[in-house]
């Protein structure tokens, strides 16, 4: 039977060229849409489809060898790492673009920026009104996302450090939280870079890590790209063992300049040199 | 003649067979829920003191836990109360929209429209109970929602209310369709007898007609409470989602089958939290054996006591 499939994946190779399946993180769905587009467009015998489902969805099914290339807004965790090595897979990180996490308010909301210390207290559930930050007396709706999203993990880690409060919707997707957020006058969500530009009715927050440090806004690139701003995240892809064949020459062209310019444009930040470098030896 | 005594045979045989596979079906299922279920409360694999996941749950905490966060920051929860409470509440909200306004438009459609337009009307019905619920929660998520919120000056649209009206719309078809076919059937000399007694026609369609295709309607009803507490779509979409127990018709509701849908494409094969979702599953399938059971029982007591 499998000796029958991997024919059948041979012939169909042959006939109709390649095809490279990623799967993973919904806040990295549109961009990688972007880049494998235009990469079909230099390599037209080489398809690439793209799906979400969530970081930690797209991490099982590199586990599971259902796809060869998995998109991940967080870090794969080491026990991930293990049960992939348990299935005979050896998980490789490259680094394709950065995030600057940003928390988004409805854009009637006279709040304008918070420490991480607040929006942790807020999504914990122990800040419940505006006003106890400086806002109107509201009341604050929490939206997140779904434990299947490698944003929750990352912001659940990084910023609630402790269990999300109970009463957070769970949306299923960023752009699902931008609309939640958008009808909610006291609503706040949190979404990917990608997901704040042009769109009007929300508006990003500045954050700092302390009252006393400057607060930044998420759209300022220089902030996001030297890691100023706090919520500053690597959006990874990861594959089995190093990247070789299509799966390389794809992801190559993602960290190319024509690349890097299409992750620009879809709203996030280039990667830094230091994990140009990263990826370099890993590519070697 | 031998020839069609082998014919029979075989047929019988086949039957037979396809009958005994429906039912292997259904006990296959639930020796595979129930396996995987159990394992969720069983030691098995390796415990690792350090890594809280690794934790079989307690049953107890498990059927009377109040809180569902298996993937936590420190101690997984695994508390089916509020999941079941929102699907309860959601379906038992959507019945109680659906059934009055299903049982008068069958009792419409079956009593007062006639030939070709009786027709295009029950087609139509039967056409929507074919939609796919995507749409419908998009249309939850798009326009109720908003909606919703302005009605009712509540802050966000996703929430219990929202669930049971498009629940309430995806039952109704089946329920309507149902109970108008067991109207139909309601042999017409009742009619006429109730008229010749000088009842009027509303008389006749609600103390006659009505009482007499009970047991259909009470089938219908059950079918539509089916339809509501296993879909999962559409309450994905506009529920939002937050597994708490629900003080009021605008706060968010997590149910049994979204969880397992959000849920079950994360948790790590045959870890704990994969058992506990089939464990949930379990439960679902516990709810649906209970009202088929109760529904025959209620029919079978109908039969004894009003008899055609």
């Amino acid at each position: 039977m499998k000796k029958l499939l991997i024919t059948l994946t041979v012939l169909a190779t042959l006939l109709f060229g390649v095809e490279i399946m990623v799967k993973g993180s919904d806040t990295m769905l549109n961009l990688t849409q972007r880049l494998a587009e235009s990469f079909s467009a230099v390599q037209p015998d080489v398809t690439v489809s793209v799906t979400g489902g969530g970081s930690g969805v797209g991490i099982n099914a590199l586990i599971n060898q259902e796809v060869p290339l998995a998109n991940a807004s967080r870090a794969i965790k080491s026990k991930e790492i293990s049960q992939a090595r348990a299935n005979g897979v050896n998980p490789v990180e490259i680094v394709i673009a950065l995030d600057g996490l940003s928390v988004i308010v409805n854009g009637k909301n006279p709040v304008n920026q918070l420490t991480v210390e607040q929006i942790g207290a807020i999504y914990r559930g122990e800040i419940t009104n505006w006003n106890q930050v400086g806002g109107p007396n509201k009341k604050i709706v929490l939206y997140g996302r779904q434990p299947n999203s490698g944003t929750f993990v990352f912001f659940r880690e990084e910023v609630v450090k402790g269990e999300y409060s109970a009463n957070m919707r769970q949306m299923n997707g960023n752009a699902q939280i931008v609309e939640g957020v958008k009808a909610d006058e006291g609503g706040i969500g949190y979404v990917g870079l990608g997901y704040i530009k042009h769109i009007e009715g929300i508006k990003p927050l500045a954050v700092a890590r302390k009252p006393q440090e400057k607060f930044i806004s998420p759209a300022d690139e220089a902030a996001v790209k030297s890691g100023a701003y706090p919520l500053t995240r690597p959006l990874y892809q990861y594959t089995n063992g190093k990247p070789k064949g299509a799966v390389r020459e794809f992801i190559l062209f993602e960290l190319s300049e024509k690349g890097q310019e299409i992750i620009a444009q879809e709203g996030f930040v280039p990667v830094t040199q230091n994990y140009i470098e990263r990826n370099n030896q890993i590519l070697q | 003649m031998k020839l069609r005594r082998t014919v029979d045979q075989g047929v019988r045989v086949l039957f037979s067979a396809n009958a005994l596979l429906a039912a292997a079906v259904l006990v296959g299922i639930l020796l595979f829920l129930l396996t995987y279920g159990t394992r969720a409360f069983l030691p098995s694999g390796i415990i690792d003191p350090e890594d809280l996941t690794s934790h079989p749950v307690k049953f107890t905490s498990f059927l009377f836990g109040t809180r569902w966060n298996p993937d936590a920051y420190g101690q997984p929860e695994y508390g089916i109360i509020p999941l079941l409470l929102g699907s309860l509440i959601t379906t038992l909200i959507a019945l109680s929209i659906a059934i009055p306004f299903g049982i008068a438009s069958a009792l419409f459609i079956a009593e007062r429209l006639k030939g070709r337009l009786r027709v295009a009307v029950k087609m139509l019905v039967e056409l929507f109970a074919g939609f796919p619920s995507v749409i419908i929660g998009f249309f939850g998520l798009i326009v109720l929602g908003p909606l919703i919120s302005r009605l009712f000056g509540v802050p966000s649209g996703l929430n219990i209310l929202n669930a049971s009206l498009l629940l309430a719309m995806m039952s109704l078809p089946t329920i309507i369709s149902v109970s108008e076919d067991a109207l139909r059937v309601v042999p017409y000399s009742f009619r006429e007898a109730a008229y010749a007694l000088g009842a009027s026609p509303w008389t006749a369609a609600t103390k006659i007609i009505l009482p007499a295709a009970r047991s259909g309607i009470l089938a219908a009803v059950l079918l539509g409470f089916g339809r509501a507490i296993g879909e999962t779509m559409a309450v994905l979409m506009v529920a939002g989602n937050a597994p708490i127990i629900p003080r009021s018709l605008f706060d968010p509701v997590r149910t049994i089958t979204t969880t397992i849908a959000i849920e079950l494409g994360e948790s790590a094969f045959n870890s704990i939290h994969f058992f506990a979702l089939f464990a949930l599953g379990f439960i679902l399938f516990l709810i649906a054996l209970g009202t088929n059971l109760l529904a025959e029982s209620l029919i079978r007591r109908e039969k004894r006591s009003f008899t055609l």
